[in-house]
């Protein structure tokens, strides 16, 4: 049975402690799994560029500590989506929004919430490996946390634990003062994600991360993923449906007819990919569009 | 790559050559003539040309020797135009900054075309403005300098006079070269990667905080070539200089006393009644001015294409 | 997980809004403020020593300073970091701005009392600079101008043109020596360019004129037309060539009938902002062609007006009748030069399709 939240009614089921999450209802036995209600969700998103309407409705909760794939042909607002997560959406001018993002609970959108502050809680990583070219690998890891300017006991611990979790410690330990450019594109992009680490975020946004990357360095990236999903929530867009089998335990499948993108169905990963409820989400996973 | 072009295309190639090489030529041409008239006194009066102290026509019997040096004119050239970068670079940088990362969206285009413009206002309608506007504003800061900061050689001012000094004439000027600067700081300033800004405000960091981390090295090159057109800029100055500064042969590096001057305006004043030994002089300070404005347009030149080359 | 069910209900409509944005009352209230801080200036400017505009915008600056501070304290290092410093460059922009809008609205205030309907017809044949405001005019001197940016335009154009159809479509070996000279050429100071054109064209032909002048300005207004019209061949698709070099075409006439016919806006255009940067310059007719007081229309011999030394001429009197004219002078040529601006604009908007 699905949970279904609708703009304006005060659901029950949201206000407890717990909620029913999805019942794996035809593959295998169900199971109701139960989760609190922290962390990320959306309800009622929408968004806008200036009068043109990008998104529509979008109801999601993101489980916690694990990785949720969004996934859909391009141009159905994913990356828009992405970046209301962490407010950068509104950095394009004509930018607007209705419905709430809510972490812990709380509306980030609220006028009492200080912006920057919650950017430290959600990570992001672009589609192009962008480290800082004027810095070197240790000043990079480091560099979100002097922007912030925030008190920190011991640089190099930190440095070594952001850079083992992104798995690029045992490469780059003996050149932590070479240039930030001076990687593989693989490496500029782990690098990326261990200067995402380095301020503690329970979250960790990801645009496509392996786009630009040979199959090899999207192997190595995609197993880090797996790995950081131990301990943090990662929400990971992507075009790649074979990705997304193998890297997401849920996926959330938006499609635009033109109009505003739409969340049509989001489910445990296996389940949408062999028996997914939607005609439409079994056309594009079977790659008869997209 | 050889490849064989008809008649009439190679008619067509020479005069577009032709055409274009006419900058290259013309360029020359003003380079050898000065030089070629004003050789005589760069031989006359060797090195004491550029470090003597007296511009003197000499009498017409020659008892009193005619002795040209642009010494102090060179000097007042160098004081007004740094005078002028002084003032002129931060305020270009927090005016491109603030076009750039503040400017709401409705007001930066009118913001860019109010700079365009002011780009194009003639020196002339400075020096008036700062005849009739400005002088009572700057005298009353130069005063203020002098009384806390006179016991500094740089400002001291023994006459208590401070109208029409290289400091006035140095402001006007920094006005004058801050719509370049800013223009091209804030080209370079915009083609700041828009993921690298992104990315540190999706760490957690402020405004600021993107600004000082990234755009301000990325633009740091190009902000220096913007310096040095504005540098050029004010090192050619005439009339503004003309009308703001008593021109005044001598060396001068009290910037707040009443007196000073540059070569352009040491050329715009003499060359009315000059002897023609006189204009052959004049005709070398051209050259050595010439010179100067050509050096430094260059290496801004050089230094602005290769920012952009690099980043790119 | 949870999603949105039937989906044949369409999407809900809501209310696009900018959470972001300060809401309107915090934006009145924070308005309220500032003009509160505004009204304590400028008592403070009437009783201490602080005088004048600069003297206002100075306490007014430093109340704004203080109040940044005060809000920021407890947020943090960097955060009350960027408050401050985003203070002083909104301030740092403010005072680059200001000399400019200072010299507008000074046009406009001061030039505006020596306008009379005939001001633009007249001359200063049987006016001194000493007369009554509604004699007397700059008609003499726009005829100069125009004469002699007209000459510097017929030599100064073909030859911009040229180069840019040389930097584009030639592309020989010079190159980059050409393009490096144009660049570094913009830099020749005006003044220079009116020795030279003195020691040559005024000392052999035995006179200033007209003639002179315009050669003068045109040495300084090459570079920019040049620059210009190669930006603008710059834009022309490489397909459009290729198309009609598949048509057979030599390399002349594709260039001469396919390509600069579609940049034919952009090119005036690339004449206009030449005229723009000469039309108020100075120092270099000051050597070639000094000014006259009466109408001429024979631009080959002996000195002819032109705005720049009108304006220069009244002001170096200093009356203060001469200075209102310099000024009303100085306003019809800033509205020339702004109509140059405007046209250029809308040209250049024209070549884009």
């Amino acid at each position: 049975m699905n949970v279904v939240n609708q703009i304006g009614t005060e659901s029950k089921t949201s206000k407890e402690d717990g909620i029913i999450m999805n019942e794996m209802s035809t593959s295998g036995a169900s199971t109701a799994v139960v989760e609190r209600s922290l962390g990320l969700e959306t309800r009622g998103l929408h968004a806008w560029f200036g009068a043109h309407h990008v998104l529509s409705d979008i109801n999601l909760k993101f489980p916690e500590r694990s990785v949720t794939g969004l996934i859909g042909p391009s141009g159905c607002g994913k990356s828009t989506y992405l970046r209301m997560l962490n407010r950068m959406h509104e950095f394009i001018p004509s930018a607007a929004m209705a419905g709430e993002v809510l972490m812990n609970g709380s509306d980030i959108y609220a006028p009492e919430v200080d912006a920057a502050d919650m950017r430290l809680k959600v990570g992001m990583v672009f589609q192009k490996p962008n480290p800082f070219p004027a810095m070197t690998i240790k000043e990079n890891v480091l560099a979100g946390i002097k922007l912030a300017n925030l008190k920190v006991s011991n640089h190099d611990d930190i440095v070594e634990q952001c850079l083992s979790r992104a798995g690029l410690w045992k490469e780059v330990k003996d050149r932590l003062n070479a240039s930030g450019g001076s990687l593989s594109g693989g490496q500029q992009q782990r690098l990326c994600i261990a200067r995402s680490l380095a301020v503690e975020p329970t979250i960790l946004l990801m645009d496509e991360p392996c786009s630009a990357l040979d199959p090899g360095s999207t192997l190595r990236i995609e197993e880090t993923i797996r790995e950081l999903a131990e301990k943090i929530t990662v929400v990971i867009v992507t075009h790649n449906m074979q990705q997304a089998s193998r890297v997401s335990d849920y996926c959330a499948f938006f499609l635009s007819d033109g109009g505003p993108g739409v969340l049509v169905e989001a489910d445990a990963t296996r389940k949408m990919f062999t028996n997914p409820t939607d005609t439409r989400t079994a056309d594009y996973v079977q790659g008869k569009f997209g | 790559m050889h490849v064989v072009y008809s008649l009439g295309d190679r008619i067509f190639r020479r005069i577009v050559t032709g055409g274009a090489l006419t900058s290259l030529i013309v360029l020359a041409l003003i380079g050898l003539f000065l030089l070629a008239r004003g050789i005589e006194i760069f031989r006359d009066m060797g090195p004491k040309f550029i470090t003597g102290t007296n511009w003197t026509a000499g009498s017409e019997d020659g008892v009193i020797p005619a002795e040209f040096s642009i010494g102090p004119m060179l000097a007042g050239t160098i004081v007004t135009s740094l005078i002028a970068l002084f003032f002129a670079v931060p305020l270009s940088i927090a005016g491109a900054l603030y076009m750039e990362f503040f400017a709401p969206a409705k007001i930066k285009g009118t913001l860019v075309s109010m700079l365009d413009l002011a780009a194009a206002i003639p020196s002339l309608f400075f020096g008036l403005w700062g005849m009739q506007v400005f002088s009572s504003m700057g005298e009353r800061w130069a005063t203020l300098t002098n009384h806390y900061l006179g016991w500094f050689p740089l400002f001291n001012n023994e006459l208590g006079i401070f109208g029409r000094s290289p400091f006035i004439a140095g402001l006007v000027l920094a006005a004058m070269i801050v719509p370049i600067i800013t223009s091209v700081s804030r080209e370079v300033y915009s083609r700041t990667p828009r993921e690298l800004v992104d990315t540190c405000y999706a760490l957690g960091g402020t405004r600021w905080g993107a600004i000082r981390a990234v755009v301000l090295p990325f633009g740091r090159s190009g902000v220096v070539g913007g310096a040095m057109l504005g540098l050029g800029r004010a090192l050619g100055e005439t009339v503004a200089v003309y009308l703001l500064l008593n021109i005044v042969f001598k060396y001068n590096f009290n910037i707040l006393e009443s007196e000073g001057g540059n070569i352009a305006s040491l050329i715009a004043t003499k060359f009315g009644e000059a002897t023609p030994y006189e204009l052959k002089a004049l005709l070398a300070a051209g050259f050595v001015l010439f010179l100067l404005t050509l050096t430094v347009n260059m290496a801004a030149t050089a230094v602005v294409n290769r920012t952009e080359k690099a980043q790119a | 997980m949870s999603t949105t069910s039937d989906l044949t209900i369409h999407a809900i409509e809501a209310t696009p809004k900018q959470p972001w944005h300060k809401p309107r009352a915090e934006q009145r209230r924070d308005a309220m403020v500032y003009l509160a801080l505004a009204v304590v200036a400028y008592a403070i400017v009437m009783v201490s020593g602080f005088a004048g505009p600069d003297g206002f915008a100075l306490v007014f600056f430093v109340e704004v300073l203080l109040l940044t501070i005060l809000r920021s304290r407890g947020i943090g290092k960097a955060k009350s970091t960027n408050a401050i410093i985003s203070t002083v460059i909104g301030a740092g922009a403010f005072v680059a701005f200001a000399p400019w809008v200072s010299i507008f609205i000074s046009l406009v205030t001061k030039g505006f009392q020596g306008l009379y309907f005939g001001y633009l017809f007249d001359d200063m044949r049987v006016t001194t600079p000493d007369d009554e405001l509604n004699m007397g005019g700059v008609g003499h001197a726009i005829v100069g101008s125009l004469l002699m940016v007209l000459i510097a335009t017929v030599i100064t154009l073909p030859l911009g043109i040229l180069s840019g159809v040389y930097l584009t479509e030639v592309r020989g070996r010079m190159t980059k020596m050409v393009r490096f000279v144009i660049q570094s050429m913009s830099g020749v100071p005006s003044i220079v360019a009116g020795l030279f054109i003195y020691t040559t064209v005024v000392t052999y032909s035995g006179t200033y004129s007209g003639v002179a002048g315009a050669l003068a300005l045109a040495v300084l207004m090459l570079p920019t037309v040049a620059r210009t019209s190669e930006e603008v061949l710059k834009l022309v698709p490489e397909d459009l060539r290729a198309v009609s070099y598949a048509l057979g075409a030599r390399q002349w006439r594709s260039s001469l009938m396919v390509v600069l016919p579609t940049v034919r806006s952009g090119l005036t255009t690339a004449a206009i902002l030449g005229v723009a940067r000469v039309v108020g310059e100075t120092a270099p007719l000051l050597l070639t062609v000094l000014t006259n007081n009466e109408f001429k229309f024979n631009p080959f011999n002996g000195p002819i007006a032109s705005m720049p030394m009108y304006v220069f001429g009244m002001l170096q009197i200093g009356t203060e009748y001469s200075i209102a004219r310099a000024w009303s002078g100085s306003l019809v040529l800033m509205l020339i030069v702004l109509a140059l601006f405007v046209t250029a604009r809308r040209l250049g908007g024209k070549d884009k399709r």
